[in-house]
């Protein structure tokens, strides 16, 4: 399947485009590629992140704030975060700076406690978010407004609030009702309702889906388009980003069928650029359907990171490495000198660190780190390492778009599963409360206490308790939790903590046990163990770094590093492949000596990981013997 | 009984749900307020988490603040006079709060 190259048009696009997709696509880069692109024909633009772990920072080489900055040598372009904890933070100042003197000091304590909640975090994103497309008058200094959003489930969150806080707004009759921090900015709902219309304005919004040659990741943007579109955003396009077409295995598409030797003076038959490349063709033909379903595009695969507004400028209109240019480092077709598999002594198997859950014979295991990094596989093969040396083990998720099941594909003895549904968690926590505290309260009461927890708030504190429930369970068997994208977990943490401070104010409680022990529980070493994945690569590294020090303010110290889908010691003769793997060798080593106590090391496959064998023979994989 | 005014401690909003727990007097009692609201009765309620200006505005509140702290909170006024001090009326008071709201019995003391 061969699409069109994505080439943005500044004739044609919407006023505001919508990057979205599954975490690792490459949002970031093409919403700044797509952005590059439109100033250099003359547009005004405004680049926005919702990411609450933005990469814009890292990708533009700009410190960026909640207010536009200026990207230097690139006229037209100006640049946001709304980073979540900062809206909250100004919100609550707006709040509380005018008390001051005004008001006791463990008032204004106790005003910022409850403005610290995870519903205000959110309402404040949400609130800058809705601002941008909903006020006429925020965004009329620029011709486009480019989204680079968050992965997939925060994002599908944070675009369909807009129509539930609208519809909570329309429904509510008592006029007392929980509109938590949105009370009093009533005047807000016309904001709201515009950015409903906005996004299902064809004429004013395109949803450009990221997406790349993987089975997940497709599946996951054919998702996200059926969500996206039962909200009303229907103009959508699909940017495939990262299509491989080897140079080795173009001169030998026959070569697997009739087995022939190369002739000499070509290059080697090369079975890891071969198995890349098919990897990716056999997914795009799975999606075929999807595909051609809406306009879709392409970009290639390129042998660098993308960073700066140079690597930008490579993603969209540069080459991909030609032979013989000048960009290569490699003559053609000859290997690149490989380092030794000692150059890495530190490198552990993800078995070894397994051996050594093992000993305590139950606790909580979670990986963490940027979208797209594999945070799922690890899980994973872990649930099917320990289950299959006799471990009773559940394996669950907190990412609302993960798909632990299809990666499991088949049941093994010993392990269970399940995943933290926002909808179910909802439904479920609405009706204990109505049924613990029904009873207690006439029928005025209990018909307020329904109208109320149909508020949007509610979710958080569903999915919350939800959390710490699957926790709770590492007592007496192993959890392995794989976790959402990091943004999203950060909200997580902070809402322990938010309701950890809440809590300790509050006389009498009934909240379960596991709702008082999270944090004690996460903060334990011995019961929590965390496993911070990534790529090889530039941003996914400095993701998980910046993530591990958010840990350790919240007193969590994670238990080591997992580096996923390495090119090391693949063998490829791929001239492209050869730089990408040589390039790795800096971020291994900035993981080993400057991040991590422990590194478990997991090599590039040739098929995606599914299943119980895949899995165990990943845990497996040691690089000391890797041939 | 002419008019209820309650200063409640910062809350996510009116019925507590949006916090750890859920206080059923609390909800019992945001119903209760709507209905005396609906026989005629004026009331005003005020959130330290979202009107802290009104807090400050309503000498006997900051007085209270002041002396006693934020654990004074809610302040319920009967007309104008400090009727609860630090809790909502339970169960067994709210029979009364609408005997005196619709004129049927003194208020004072529950």
């Amino acid at each position: 399947m061969s699409l069109p190259l994505y080439q943005p048009d500044s004739t044609s696009s919407t006023r505001f485009l919508f990057f979205t997709g599954k975490g690792g696509v490459g949002k970031t880069s093409l919403s700044c590629a797509t952005a590059l692109k439109l100033a250099s024909a003359g547009k005004r633009v405004l680049l926005v992140s919702t990411d609450p772990a933005s990469n814009l920072d890292e990708v533009l080489e700009v410190k960026l704030g909640n207010q536009p900055t200026s990207i230097p040598d690139v006229p037209g372009l100006e640049a946001l975060n709304i980073n979540p904890a900062e809206a909250a933070a100004a919100y609550r100042e707006r709040l509380i700076g005018p008390m001051r003197g005004l008001l006791p000091e463990a008032a204004l304590r106790s005003m910022e406690e409850q403005l610290s909640g995870s519903c205000t975090v959110e309402i404040a994103a949400f609130d800058e978010f809705s601002g941008l497309i909903g006020d006429p008058k925020a965004a009329e200094a620029y011709d486009h407004v480019i989204f680079d959003t968050a992965p997939t489930g925060h994002t599908l969150r944070l675009m369909s609030l807009a129509k539930a806080w609208d519809q909570f707004l329309d429904h509510n009759t008592s006029g007392t009702s929980c509109l938590g921090p949105l009370a009093g900015l009533e005047k807000q709902r016309v904001i709201y309702e515009n950015t409903v219309n906005v996004l299902a304005d064809a004429a004013a919004t395109t949803l450009i889906l990221v997406s790349r040659p993987q089975v997940s990741a497709l599946r996951e943007a054919e998702r996200t388009a059926k969500e996206l579109g039962a909200l009303g955003v229907t103009n959508q396009q699909l940017v495939i980003n990262g299509v491989f077409i080897s140079t080795v295995a173009k001169y030998h598409a026959g070569a697997e069928k009739t087995t022939e030797e190369p002739h000499s003076g070509e290059r080697a038959y090369d079975s890891v650029a071969q198995a890349m490349q098919q990897r990716g063709e056999k997914a795009m033909n799975k999606a075929a359907a999807f595909i051609s379903s809406l306009p879709s595009f392409q970009v290639p695969l390129r042998p660098i990171n993308i960073l700066g507004i140079a690597g930008l400028k490579v993603l969209l209109e540069g080459e991909t490495l030609e032979c013989g240019s000048p960009a290569a480092t490699t003559e053609t077709g000859s290997k690149l000198p490989q380092p030794k598999a000692d150059a890495f002594p530190a490198l552990e198997s993800l078995a070894t660190l397994i051996a050594d859950f093992e000993k305590q014979g139950h606790g909580v295991i979670m990986t963490m780190g940027k979208g797209g990094v594999g945070k799922t596989t690890v899980a994973a093969a872990i649930a099917v390492l320990l289950a299959r040396h006799g471990h009773k083990v559940h394996l669950s998720t907190t990412d609302p778009a993960a798909h632990i099941a299809q990666t499991l594909d088949e049941q093994v003895e010993g392990l269970t599963l399940s995943r933290i549904d926002p909808a179910t968690e909802t439904a479920a926590y609405t009706a204990e409360v109505l049924a613990k505290q029904g009873p207690q309260m006439d029928e005025a009461g209990r018909s307020l206490l329904e109208e109320d927890l149909r508020s949007p708030c509610t979710e958080e504190i569903a999915v919350f308790r939800a959390f710490a429930r699957e926790v709770g369970q590492g007592k007496d068997r192993f959890v392995v939790l794989d976790t959402a994208p990091t943004g999203h977990t950060l909200l997580l943490l902070d809402a322990s903590e938010a309701y950890q401070r809440e809590l300790e104010r509050q006389a009498r409680s009934t909240q379960p046990e596991e709702v008082l022990r999270l944090l004690e529980r996460l903060r334990d070493p011995a019961f929590t163990r965390i496993l911070l994945v990534t790529l090889p690569e530039a941003t996914p590294v400095h993701e998980a770094a910046t993530l591990q020090e958010d840990l350790r303010r919240a007193h969590i110290e994670p238990f080591a590093w997992v580096i996923n889908q390495s090119l090391l010691q693949s063998g490829s003769s791929d001239p492209l492949l050869q730089r990408r793997e040589l390039s790795e060798h800096r971020y291994i080593t900035e993981v080993i000596e400057k991040h991590a106590t422990r590194t478990a090391w997991l090599p590039w496959q040739a098929e995606e990981p599914v299943g119980p064998e895949a899995l165990q023979t990943l845990a497996n994989s040691n690089i000391h013997s890797h041939p | 009984m002419k008019a209820i005014q309650v200063y409640d401690p910062p809350m996510c909003c009116s019925t507590g749900i949006c916090g750890t727990d859920i206080d059923p007097d609390l909800v019992n009692f945001a119903a209760m307020l709507s209905q005396l609201g609906s026989h005629g009765i004026k009331i005003e309620r005020y959130n330290l988490g979202q009107q802290p200006m009104a807090f400050v505005q309503n000498p006997a509140v900051k007085a209270l603040l002041d002396k006693e702290g934020a654990e004074v909170l809610p302040l319920i006024f009967w007309d104008g006079e400090v009727h609860l001090k630090g809790r909502y009326p339970t169960k067994d008071e709210r029979p009364h709060w609408f005997r005196v709201a619709l004129g049927k019995e003194e208020g004072g003391e529950s």
